[in-house]
Order: C-alpha cells, then sequence, then structure tokens
C-alpha cells in the first residue's frame, strides 16, 4: 500500500472533521431548518393555547397582575354554559354565519360560472372583483360606517334611488332589524370573490371531454349542469365553505368596526363578546374558559364537516 | 381537429355572461371609488346630500390627516403672515392654525416596519423548515395542514388574552419587535405550507446531479433551489405582507403608541368638529392603494396564497 503524505493526511483527520469539511449531514441540516420554525410555533400559539387552558380553571384578572388567583375548578365553565346571553351571541353568531355562507355561495358560484364563459377580458374583471378581499377588513368596515349614514350616506341615497324609500327614513347600523344586516351586507361584499375564486378553480378543473361526451350522448345542458358541473365542483365549494365558516365564526375586525356588537346585543358576535369579557370587564379567567368553548366547537364542527367533505370528494 | 368546438360556449352566452359580470365589477367597486373620491373632497362636500359625484378636488382631507389643527381666534387669524403654501392657505382658509404634525406618518411608518420584519422573517424561517419539510423525513410532517388549519380556529382575541400577559412580562407590549414575532407566528404555518408546495414542485433530480458534482447540501439549497423557488418565495411573501399589513385584532389589543400600525388608528381620525371623513378617506387611500396596485400587478401570484394553496395554478 502506498503511503503517500497525502494518504497519512487522510487517515490521521478525525471523522467528524472529515464530516464537516464535507458540509453537514442531511439530518443536521433537517433539525437546523426546522427548529427555529417549530420554537416559535411553541412561544406563539402552543404555549399560549395551554396558558388559556391553565387561566380558564381560575378567577385571574390581568389587570389585577398582583391580587391572589383562586383555582375555581369547572365554575367558570358551568357559569358560561347556563348564562342566557351566551345564546343570544350565539344566535347573532348563527345568524351572521348562515347568510353570509348562502350569500356568497350563491354570488360566488354563480360569478364563476358566468366567468367561465371564457368571454374577453374575464381576466382583467377577476382581478377587479378580488380587490375587495384583499384590502383591510378594519379600514374598509370603517368607512362603510359612512356608507351606511342615514342623511348622507351612499348606501342610503342608492336605496332611496332605487326603491323610492326615503334615505333618511331608515339606519342600517342603529336599528335592531337592520343591523343584522348591515353586516351581512359588507362581509358579503368583501368575500363573495374569495367563494368565486375556488369555485372557479373547480370548474376549470372539469377537463372539456366529459362535456365532449355528454354532447355526443345528446345529454341536455340543464342535465350536463346539475349530473356533471354541480358534482365536480362540489368539494371546492365546500372547501370554500369550510374556509369562510372558520373565518366568520371568528369574525371581529369588521362587526366591531361596523356596529361593535349593537344596537343592544344584536350583532354581537362571539368574538366582540370575548373582547368585552377579556379587555373591558378584564375577566381573564371567564374569559379563558371562553375562548377555550369557542375553540372546541368551530374545532368540532369543522372535524365533523371536513369528514362529509372527505366523502364528497370520494363519490 | 375541427374549428368548433361543443365545449365553446356560445357568442350570444358569452355576452350576457360578460354583461352581467362587468355589472356586478361596477357595483363592488363603488365603495372603493368612493373612498378615493371622498380622500379629495371639501368637508362641506363630503357630507352633501344627494352625495357630489362630481367635485371640485380638494388637498383639504390629505392635509388634514397629515396635521393636527385647533381653531383660531379672529384676531389671531389677523396677526398671521399670508400664507406661504397651499397647506398655510388650506388651513388658514377655515380659521384654524397647525398645532403640530399628526401621527398619521409615524403609524403608517409603523406599519411599513411590522409588515416587512415580520415578512423577512416569516419567509427566511419558512423557507428553511419547507426545504426540510420537502426534502427529508421530518416528525410533524403530516400534521402541518392540520396544524395551521386548528390555528386558524382560534378567535385572534383568544390568543389575545395569554399573548398579553406573556408580552406584559417579557416587556415586549407595544414594541415593533413583539409584534413583529407575533405576526411571523400568526403567519409561519402557512408559510411553510405554501413554500413546501412549490419546493415540492423542483425536480430533486437538479439537487442530486448538484451534489454528484461536489456542492454539498446547503451549496446545493443555496444555488440550485433558492433560484428555482423565487417565484413561490415571492408570492409568499406578498400574501405574508398583505396580511401582516391589514390586521387589525391583535395591533388594537397589543399596541397603543410608539409601535399601533395603521389600522388601529385610522379609524381614530377626528377632525376639530366630529368625524372628519375626508381624512379618514385620505388615510384609507394612502393604506390601501399599495395592495390594490399589489394585486391588480401580481395576480398571477397570488390566488394561491389566498385560497390557503388549495388553487394550484
Amino acid at each position: 500500500m502506498a503511503d503517500t503524505p497525502i494518504d497519512r493526511l487522510a487517515r490521521a483527520t478525525p471523522p467528524s472533521l472529515a464530516r464537516r469539511a464535507r458540509g453537514l449531514s442531511d439530518r443536521a441540516i433537517a433539525w437546523v431548518f426546522v427548529t427555529p420554525t417549530i420554537l416559535l410555533l411553541l412561544a406563539i400559539n402552543i404555549f399560549p393555547l395551554i396558558w388559556t387552558v391553565r387561566l380558564s380553571f381560575t378567577n385571574f384578572a390581568a389587570n389585577k397582575p398582583n391580587a391572589e388567583v383562586k383555582w375555581v375548578g369547572l365554575r367558570n365553565y358551568t357559569r358560561i354554559l347556563t348564562d342566557p346571553d351566551i345564546w343570544q351571541t350565539m344566535q347573532a353568531t348563527a345568524h351572521f354565519l348562515f347568510w353570509t355562507l348562502l350569500f356568497q355561495v350563491v354570488i360566488g358560484f354563480s360569478l364563476a360560472w358566468l366567468i367561465n364563459r371564457k368571454f374577453r377580458g374575464n381576466d382583467l374583471l377577476t382581478t377587479l372583483i378580488v380587490l375587495p378581499m384583499m384590502l383591510s377588513p378594519a379600514v374598509v368596515g370603517n368607512f362603510w360606517t359612512f356608507l351606511y349614514e342615514p342623511q348622507i350616506g351612499l348606501f342610503n341615497y342608492a336605496v332611496e334611488f332605487f326603491t323610492g324609500i326615503p334615505a333618511s327614513s331608515f339606519s342600517m347600523l342603529s336599528s335592531v332589524t337592520l343591523a343584522p344586516w348591515s353586516i351581512v351586507i359588507v362581509d358579503t361584499w368583501m368575500w363573495t370573490p374569495f367563494v368565486m375564486l375556488i369555485c372557479l378553480a373547480g370548474l376549470r378543473s372539469i377537463p372539456d371531454y366529459i362535456y365532449e361526451a355528454a354532447e355526443v350522448d345528446r345529454a341536455s345542458k340543464w342535465r350536463q349542469f346539475w349530473t356533471m358541473t354541480v358534482p365536480m365542483v362540489l368539494p371546492f365549494l365546500m372547501l370554500a365553505v369550510l374556509f369562510r365558516g372558520i373565518e366568520n365564526f371568528k369574525m371581529f375586525d369588521l362587526v366591531v368596526q361596523l356596529t361593535g356588537g349593537g344596537p343592544g346585543s344584536t350583532t354581537l358576535l362571539t368574538s366582540i363578546e370575548l373582547k368585552r369579557e377579556a379587555f373591558e370587564k378584564w375577566r381573564t379567567g371567564y374569559s379563558s374558559a371562553y375562548a377555550i368553548i369557542l375553540f372546541v366547537t368551530v374545532f368540532g364542527l369543522a372535524s365533523i364537516y371536513v369528514k362529509a367533505l372527505n366523502k364528497v370528494k370520494e363519490r | 381537429m375541427s374549428a368548433w368546438s361543443v365545449t365553446e360556449p356560445s357568442a350570444r352566452s358569452k355576452g350576457i355572461a360578460a354583461v352581467l359580470v362587468v355589472l356586478y365589477t361596477v357595483i363592488t367597486l363603488v365603495p372603493l371609488l368612493w373612498i378615493i373620491a371622498t380622500g379629495f373632497k371639501t368637508g362641506p362636500d363630503s357630507i352633501s346630500y344627494p352625495p357630489k359625484i362630481i367635485f371640485p378636488p380638494s388637498l383639504e382631507g390629505y392635509v388634514n390627516l397629515f396635521t393636527d389643527r385647533t381653531r383660531a381666534t379672529p384676531e389671531q387669524l389677523a396677526a398671521m403672515p399670508p400664507p406661504e403654501n397651499f397647506v398655510d392657505e388650506i388651513v388658514q382658509r377655515r380659521g384654524e392654525v397647525i398645532t403640530q404634525p399628526s401621527k398619521f406618518g409615524a403609524r403608517f411608518m409603523n406599519s411599513v416596519i411590522i409588515g416587512f420584519g415580520s415578512t423577512f422573517l416569516s419567509i427566511f424561517l419558512g423557507t428553511l423548515a419547507a426545504y426540510a419539510f420537502s426534502r427529508f423525513r421530518v416528525p410533524l410532517k403530516d400534521d402541518l395542514l392540520f396544524f395551521i388549519l386548528s390555528t386558524r380556529m382560534m378567535p385572534p382575541i383568544a390568543v389575545a388574552i395569554p399573548i398579553f400577559l406573556m408580552f406584559r412580562q417579557l416587556g415586549l407590549s407595544d414594541t415593533h419587535l413583539g409584534m413583529i414575532l407575533l405576526y411571523t407566528g400568526v403567519n409561519i404555518s402557512l408559510a411553510v405550507w405554501l413554500l413546501k408546495g412549490f419546493i415540492d414542485e423542483i425536480p430533486r433530480e437538479y439537487e442530486e446531479a448538484a451534489l454528484i458534482d461536489g456542492y454539498t447540501r446547503l451549496q446545493a439549497f443555496r444555488k440550485v433551489v433558492l433560484p428555482q423557488a423565487a417565484t413561490g418565495i415571492a408570492s409568499t411573501a406578498i400574501f405574508c405582507l398583505i396580511f401582516a399589513w391589514n390586521e387589525y385584532a391583535f395591533a388594537f389589543l397589543l399596541t397603543s403608541g410608539t409601535a399601533q400600525t395603521a389600522p388601529p388608528f385610522i379609524p381614530t381620525i377626528f377632525g376639530v368638529g366630529g368625524k372628519d371623513w375626508p381624512a379618514v378617506a385620505a388615510g384609507a387611500t394612502l393604506f390601501l392603494l399599495p395592495v390594490m396596485i399589489f394585486t391588480i400587478l401580481l395576480r398571477k401570484h397570488l390566488l394561491r396564497g389566498i385560497t390557503f394553496g388549495a388553487v394550484r395554478k
């Protein structure tokens, strides 16, 4: 065996150093790359969640950090679930969820279906339609209060212009019957494009040859629509409803700017109620329990929904 | 292939569709156009009824947005030197004097600092993690999407309670660093998910070829994968930036002064006597316009981000 100086040097190099010369091992790279992200997620997402669970069993108040903290067991939870006001809040949330989802699905799907006619300029129009959902809901929501002004607002003027109902005779934001609809209108205006985009992706995923085959079989357009288009877009539509449902269940910025939960508690969505309990009444323990209940509710509903979604996909 | 296709809609159905979509687009854009228009109205023009569509443009709203003013007595006004520029002229015409520049400029800068800071951090950490998730066996990999979904089920207010306590303990309340870390934490799971999708699409063979040529893993990552993923990284960055730019709930609850961003500030703009809508609209225009322009210019790359990766193309 030749024993050149280079060979001797190679043998003398410790294996760890040799590996470093070749660069980090794949395993080491994987850990170095993933660890900072995991740490951040632990600090900002997991740790606060655990802390919230802990707080929910106490009577802690964040504005009195030096007061004695007592362990109260499940009292916060039982108090919330037996409080009739909570059900009012849930009702307001349900009204908001149901109508926004319905309008957004109907309008969003129709728009997607129309845009899929592939007329000239559909690309530019799609972009313009998407604009509202890209903007800050708080800033836009704040401006909508101006549009809803009974004396001077553009919305009331448009209603008068088209229906003849005097603009100063109604106030969208301070009427008990109209306020729940005022937030539905703005949310629908803002988020219909989201449902439209996902439906459009669904429509574009249907291959042309399926329609060609149906045409050969002389299926009517109506039949094609209901037996082919709708079932094939349904998984996409359900996904859009899932995302919008979760987002609207925790809706805060838009509605807090529009109505702030009022008049009375007609638009008091769960998130706004939570903010009042946590940051105005400073009942930190109580509102932590409330947060956990909301989280479990959404989590449960979403899990059931995802199961249904998977069934539809398999079909 | 014949030129005629059964799947191509007829000219008439295309025409009807186009008319309906144009109609919807016009209606949906009215509130946004109204924001821009109101920013250029004078106070009286903005609240006249019926609403004015045609009006003499004025910079009053913008002047009010950037200044704090107070009413001046007639004697004070008479003693004042003649206006030197259009700002003084607008203010003096209404019998007011400028006391100091308003906070809007600082709030806007906070939005810029926190927005870009958190986007940079999300993309830096997110790209590394996404690469590892895409190419190596890493625990938690399959739980990633589930994790993103579940962190998004928590209302921001619920997360804000412990974050509020944590930040107070660590001295991060109302600081740029605190908000940057917070927004990064909120954005990163989705950023990793989107970036992993983009990196998955880059063929492994490219890197393997580089490794055979004597590159180390890190060199292959830097010189082969990163340039290939550039478009995906850019579109994820825009998505993160828009989220941080628009975020309201955390900013509203966790910042009050030095680190307050524009969204909680703009709704609090008041004039000398009540709500000053032209100034609010001017602030909203300056704040929303960059996003509108971004959306129009980069429409092709945004879809995947705003649909949480559901739309691939």
